[in-house]
């Protein structure tokens, strides 16, 4: 048990962060006393407003942009990068200076995530950040807003939670822990967002959910946020008598969320105003889309309203004579949001893939079909074997195409609306009645806004001080690609072998796995594997080798690599090691190479295999 | 034998003679010492009148003083806070025996959060430039269309930083009570207002009242008097 004062939970969204928090010695079982803590953020310039949540927006400013003081926070701060809602609003005037979704590009597999590549594409005067820069940014402005608000108990010595996407992989896990532990944070456990929703309903429902799920229930957490979608499953499983939850599968990061949605619309009117021969420049369309996802809100809340109207102020001064005035209808909003977004499909249906143009700049691989719908028929297609193993689950119908749930919980800020929440729910339905399924019913969340942060709080304290935990490990079984040794074939890429090493489910803090095989690293030089993980393949055991897998399993992710520094060995010698892996207690894959025979020939130690977070095509292009 | 002999007088004579300055000078001295006496036993008589006129004040204070405790407790406000803070009664009473005090400092309202409330007001809701702009040459319509932006963006800024409720909960043009002893400046009673609290009648407008303000913290560098500034596309 640690000696900290507050539970913290982070989250660290794509569009907002938000730090919710308790006081350990005031909560009682699981009754659990949440706060949000009010960050103090620049709004405009030389002023400052406490808001519960700090838009994920840096902003470059120029150094004779502001009066030198204007941007001073009450801990100084640093006046050449702006956070929160001033930076927001300064990068809709001038985005060539803003840093947006950084979280994305964390997770992105073909940038060099530690390189000042952010905002992309711009003049060189603008001094660029890297992706990794801005999770620190943020983590910082946080650490600073709490030991300002808690001088006396300050951030490094609490329980931290910080979420992550339940997609992030390997290396994004490691970057996020990373950043963590440069503002200070040494007890810190990441955690995944579907799970913290997960977490959030199960505080509010002050220990009900045990009567309102039962053993073999299957959670389907459906998080649509601001800029990415997240799917994850948990099973209601039971241990010793007591309830406990298992999460089974997650779903792929699909970056596709409500900012999509409200300049979707925004576009949408924006068509229907240039038929009227109205242009509308960078600024006006950042105000209707603004005036959209008002108009959104009021008409997919009342259902009785048929259209809701939008006025695009002017730019200048002359408001009355400049502004354009224009409406949503209930029919755009339906065919756009409700057709487009959430489609009635078939569950066989999956999401349109177009091929990519080879001269594509380097940008944030959004999603190429908008059917979030379809984007869940797949998820649950593919984990439809999901539950096999589990103990007291019903055996799967063979003929079943999907896994399915018996319970939705909704998260993100998306799903406020009502209605988006019934289809979502009334689509599943209709593909679980399909396959003669009992429907789905639903959790009931609060919050959605901020149910991440208030959920990472509630672990920080639960896994110290007794409490429902969500069992997992890992969501991915990992493997390394190991080349046949064969006579070369001219036009053949030599056969590609995956050898397991870290089996599905690999829990936090368990013992390391090896696998039997060796390698042979060559010293003092840089040695590469090709890194593979599947979300599927559950059976792999450590040091199974595959021969042969079909191409949805197998997903390859930024290799891995290796440097065995040449200092009591002789350069270019061979080493035979051992790959060792185990998951940390920070909930990060850590990869470690072990030499065989290292402790006869010297006092050569483990090295550590970190993770290519460099990027596949800048690499080779360097 | 008076011839003879000089009487006592006439022998007295001469020495009368001498002594008359000085009796005169004492007679002299005894007039100015009574008009003296006269004129201070006056004052003191008089000081002693003023003094003595209180005294039925002073009895009737102390007596009421020492028989009841609200008295007292309004007497020792009286003396702790001065007389802004006498209620009622109290007021009531000083108010006939001297003329009527100002019962508050009047105060210079600072410049500063109203220029920052008006900014946040303008960033938002275009407040100052609907209010500037001339608005006779436009229709309903195009006023009705612009005051959409205003409302929106003002009731935000109001949301944010103000907490607003209603002085009186009840509906308007229900019946309600003020009071004896009502605060004047959160409730008006108007129309018939006589006689004694408590009032009746009915509810006009159910008031507002701020219950908080959040305004930003501004830095000291910041020109507050800049209510938005000039934009320059480069």
């Amino acid at each position: 048990m640690s000696a900290a004062r507050y539970a913290i939970g982070i989250d660290l969204g794509t569009t907002h962060s938000a730090l919710s928090y308790v006081e350990i010695a005031k909560c009682e079982g699981e009754e659990v006393d949440q706060r949000i803590l009010a960050i103090p953020q620049l709004t405009a310039a030389g002023s400052v407003e406490e808001r519960p949540l700090l838009p994920s927006f840096i902003y470059l400013p120029h150094p004779d942009e502001h009066t030198p003081g204007d941007l001073t926070l009450p801990w100084g701060g640093d006046p050449t990068r702006v956070i929160g809602e001033h930076a927001r609003r300064q990068g809709v005037t001038t985005p060539i200076r803003l840093v947006a979704s950084a979280k994305s590009w964390l997770c992105h597999p073909d940038v060099d995530r530690k390189a000042a590549i952010l905002p992309p594409e711009v003049p060189s005067d603008v001094q660029q950040l890297s992706p990794f820069e801005a999770s620190v940014l943020y983590l910082s402005h946080l650490r600073e807003a709490w030991n300002g608000a808690h001088p006396y108990d300050p951030l490094d010595g609490q329980d931290v939670t910080v979420t992550v996407p339940a997609s992030f992989d390997p290396a994004a896990r490691e970057l996020t822990a990373e950043a963590a532990k440069a503002v200070g944070i040494d007890n810190l456990v990441l955690l995944e967002e579907p799970q913290a929703a997960l977490y959030s309903w199960v505080n509010d429902s002050v220990g009900r959910w045990r009567h309102d799920v039962k053993v073999g229930d299957i959670i389907l957490v459906v998080d649509v946020g601001g800029g990415t979608s997240d799917f994850s499953l948990i099973a209601v499983t039971e241990q010793d008598g007591a309830l406990e939850l298992t999460r089974v599968a997650v779903g792929e990061h699909i970056l596709l969320g409500g900012d999509n949605m409200d300049l979707t619309l925004a576009h949408v009117v924006k068509q229907k105003l240039k038929k009227n021969g109205v242009e509308l420049d960078r600024w006006q369309l950042q105000a209707l889309t603004h005036g959209c996802r008002q108009a959104k809100e009021a008409l997919l809340a009342d259902a009785e309203r048929e259209a809701y109207p939008i006025v695009v102020p002017s730019r200048g001064a002359k408001l009355i004579g400049g502004s354009i005035r224009t409406e949503l209808t209930r029919d755009e909003v339906t065919e756009t949001l409700i057709e487009g977004f959430f489609p009635e499909v078939s569950v066989d249906e999956r999401p349109a893939q177009r091929a990519r143009g080879a001269l594509t700049k380097v940008g944030l691989p959004f999603a190429q079909d908008p059917a979030v719908t379809r984007h869940l028929a797949a998820f649950l297609g593919k984990q439809a074997g999901a539950t096999e193993d589990l103990e007291g689950f019903v055996e799967h119908a063979h003929w079943a195409s999907f896994l399915h749930p018996t319970a939705v919980l909704f998260n993100g800020g998306v799903f406020n609306a009502e209605v988006l929440r019934d289809r979502v729910l009334q689509v599943l339905n209709q593909w679980l009645a399909a396959e003669d399924a009992p429907a789905a019913r639903l959790l009931e969340a609060h919050d959605m806004d901020l149910a991440v942060a208030r959920g990472a709080a509630f672990y920080s304290y639960a896994r110290n001080h007794g409490g429902v935990r969500i069992r997992g490990g890992t969501s991915h079984s990992y493997y390394v690609g190991i080349e046949r040794s064969m006579p070369a074939i001219p036009g053949m890429e030599p056969e590609l072998h995956a050898l397991c090493v870290v089996p599905f489910g690999l829990e936090e803090g368990s013992e390391p796995v090896m696998p039997p095989q060796e390698f042979g690293l060559v010293v003092g030089e840089p040695v590469r594997f090709r890194f593979f993980g599947s979300s599927v393949r559950r059976e792999d055991q450590v040091g199974d080798l595959l021969e042969e897998w079909s191409e949805d399993e197998l997903e390859e992710l930024e290799e891995i690599q290796t440097s065995l520094p040449a200092d009591k060995l002789k350069r270019s010698e061979v080493v035979p090691v051992r790959l060792q892996a185990a998951v940390s207690e920070v909930g990060t894959l850590e990869l470690t190479a072990i030499p065989t025979q290292g402790k006869a020939v010297g006092e050569t130690s483990d090295w550590k295999v970190s993770f290519n977070t460099r990027g596949g095509s800048s690499a080779d292009a360097e | 034998m008076t011839d003879e002999k000089p009487s006592l007088f006439e022998r007295l004579q001469p020495l009368m003679q001498r002594l008359q300055p000085l009796m005169q000078e004492a007679k002299r001295l005894s007039i100015r010492g009574l008009k003296l006496a006269r004129h201070w036993l006056g004052i003191a008589a008089r000081e002693t009148w003023i003094v003595l006129k209180r005294l039925p004040i002073a009895s009737y204070s102390f007596f009421w003083a020492m028989v009841s405790p609200e008295y007292a407790q309004r007497l020792t406000d009286l003396y702790i806070d001065g007389a802004s803070t006498l209620t009622n009664k109290a007021s009531r009473q000083r108010a006939v025996e001297a003329p009527p005090q100002p019962q508050a400092v009047l105060q210079e309202s600072g410049p500063d959060s109203a220029l920052v409330l008006l900014s946040l007001l303008q960033k938002e809701g275009r407040f100052l430039d609907f209010l500037q702009e001339e608005v006779s040459g436009y229709s309903d319509h195009e006023v009705g269309a612009a005051a959409r932006v205003v409302h929106d963006g003002c009731r935000r800024v109001l949301d944010d930083h103000l907490s607003i409720a209603p002085v009186r909960d009840e509906a308007e043009g229900s019946q309600v009570t003020l009071q004896k002893g009502f605060d004047p400046s959160a409730e008006r009673p108007t129309g018939q207002v006589i006689g004694e609290p408590p009032f009746t009648g009915s509810l006009v407008h159910r008031g507002w009242r701020a219950l908080d303000v959040r305004l930003p913290q501004v830095a000291s560098s910041r020109d507050v008097r800049i209510l938005a500034p000039a934009e320059v596309e480069l």
